[in-house]
């Protein structure tokens, strides 16, 4: 079977329709399932009225691409640990990239072939070429920094943007002379300079700014298909293209506002320190004048308390506390106390990280609450559990002008009756700024990792408190 | 009106859509939002199999293509797969 040019178009419009449905299924929890199958149906769509139009002749070598992809994506997606969703999320935007390089050196050797280079065209490829390679390369040190392969903290060295700006000018120049020339050097040179730039360009960044990067990447794999959409005159891809760029470029967009700082100073500021050293750190506490409590002294107030709000960041992540959180957040209702979460937009590494931990965890998500919500009720909370976050609940991003954060929105913990800081150490967070809630009087930190932490306020409370 | 032209009609008025349903997006949902996205981004597909499936395509090409087929498929499958692992663990309280 085979159809025709105009039955191709009008699938593709359904398609591309299907696609905005399912973002726009996303507005709401309850709907977002649907859009999701929505998506699919356009994809199937959308490969459907390609390999049926009259273009695609041979079918051998695609069939086993597909075969042998979707099992890889099936074993990835049905493997993977929620945590470990960021890198997931970073590896699949380098395989958008270097599937938009390959594609466009592809669509080069066809139309080489068939005489039918033009101009326009050549610079519609170095353009995917050059976005391709960038999201590639950029989206594999995103990957290596969020697996741990590399250190997470930013590698700064002096003369670093002014290497950066020139191989981006040379990037450009030598797209410029394969337009002009069809120069096959000039084309290669191109593809390995943007390779090397996405590398660059991403190793300064650190570990904590991953939430912007994630989003930036997502933003670049959709600027590379709409580029590729293009080169191929196809509107499908060109569509899709710009609603996947549009949607990370707002998540960036909100990360940065959520952290009062523009995307030029997360690109380009290097900014935060890897903190070292986690010897003795409730002699440090003490010696700062910082209170050490234990999990009794927090569940005294817990088990009587109205409200309690629990804070999480990436430490919860990391100590994979969300199931001890959720056992909590039962026993806690079962005594009538009202149990909330508060999410700042920026914790963990890539935007809603929270949000999908404590999903999995069961715990309801209308009990999850993002920052401006939250904050009219820290008043009146009697205890806030800060388990894993540190900048995010900083006073001094609102009193201290000269602190790194000061103007970042925060999350009201200070204004609570009682807060316990769950730490590992005293080392201060990803800014590496001093928080000055540890030293309210009404703050008290509990030293130790915090799932056994939180294991033993479970156990303390299944106990029958105090 | 040149065919480039349309395009870059259609690119903007996608973007300004693009603008309009992403702000609608509930925060508690920006980790599916980025799967999902990166599910869509797997369109790219098409473009591999345009590159791939050409009757006249060298050798060459068809690596290339054949690579780009299989990465795309990666994305589109495991995005969708994943997204729809993470939305289903969005529930209400029991009730």
């Amino acid at each position: 079977m085979e159809i025709s040019a105009n039955t191709q178009a009008i699938a593709y419009l359904i398609s591309a329709i299907l696609f905005i449905l399912a973002l726009k299924g996303l507005t709401h929890p309850a709907s977002a399932r649907r859009g999701n199958y929505l998506g699919m149906a356009g994809m199937g769509i959308a490969i459907l009225a390609t390999l049926l139009g009259n273009e695609v002749q041979s079918y051998n070598l695609i069939v086993v691409g597909v075969i042998v992809g979707a099992l890889i994506g099936i074993v990835l997606a049905s493997r993977v640990q929620m945590t470990a969703m960021p890198q997931l999320v970073a590896a699949l935007h380098s395989f958008v990239g270097m599937a938009a390089v390959l594609v466009a050196i592809g669509t080069y050797l066809n139309h080489d072939a068939a005489g039918t280079l033009n101009t326009v065209m050549m610079g519609e490829l170095s353009v995917g070429i050059i976005i391709g390679a960038i999201t590639f390369s950029g989206s594999v040190v995103a990957f290596a920094k969020l697996q741990g392969l590399v250190s997470g903290a930013p590698v700064k060295f002096k003369g670093q943007h002014a290497l950066n700006a020139a191989m981006a000018v040379a990037t450009v120049a030598f797209g410029f002379h394969f337009g002009m020339t069809e120069s096959m050097t000039s084309l290669i040179l191109m593809t390995l300079l943007a390779f090397i730039l996405g590398f660059t360009l991403i190793i300064p960044i650190g570990g904590a700014d991953m939430p912007v990067i994630i989003s930036m990447l997502n933003s670049y794999s959709g600027w590379a298909a709409a580029a590729t959409g293009f080169t191929l005159g196809n509107l499908l891809l060109i569509i899709v293209g710009a609603l996947v760029g549009f949607s990370g470029a707002i998540l960036s967009f909100i990360m940065c506002r959520a952290m009062n700082r523009s995307i030029i100073n997360v690109v380009f500021g290097g900014f935060g320190s890897d903190a070292g050293g986690e010897a003795s750190a409730v002699g440090q506490a003490a010696e700062k004048g910082v209170k050490s409590a234990s999990v009794d002294d927090a569940i005294y107030w817990m088990e009587d308390a109205n409200k309690v709000i629990i804070v999480p960041g990436y430490g919860m992540a990391v100590a994979q506390a969300q199931h001890a959180l959720k056992e909590m957040l039962e026993l806690l209702e079962a005594r009538d106390v009202t149990v909330m979460f508060g999410i700042h937009p920026v914790a963990g590494r890539m935007p809603g990280h929270m949000n999908v931990l404590l999903a999995e965890a069961d715990i309801p998500y209308d009990h999850v609450m993002e920052m401006d919500d939250v904050n009219s009720e820290f008043p009146t909370a009697d205890v806030t559990l800060v388990v894993g976050a540190n900048d995010v609940v900083n006073p001094a991003a609102k009193s201290d002008s000269s602190s790194p954060i000061y103007g970042m929105p925060i999350l009201d913990a200070a204004k609570s009756r009682q807060v316990y800081f769950l730490k590992r150490s005293m080392n201060p967070g990803y800014s590496g700024v001093d928080n000055l809630l540890f030293y309210q009087d009404n703050t008290s930190l509990i030293f130790g990792d915090a799932k056994d932490t939180i294991e033993g306020m479970v156990s303390a409370l299944k106990g029958g408190g105090h | 009106m040149p065919d480039t032209l349309v395009a870059l009609y259609v690119f903007v008025l996608s973007c300004f859509i693009g603008y309009w349903v992403i702000w609608g997006v509930t925060p508690s949902l920006h980790t599916p939002l980025v799967a999902l996205t990166n599910a869509i981004s797997g369109i790219i597909i098409v473009g591999a199999l345009l590159v791939t499936g050409l009757e006249s395509a060298g050798t060459a090409a068809e690596i290339f293509g054949f690579i780009a087929v299989l990465l795309a498929s990666i994305n589109v499958f495991g995005g969708f797969l994943v997204t729809n692992r993470m939305l289903a663990m969005f529930k209400k309280k029991d009730k």
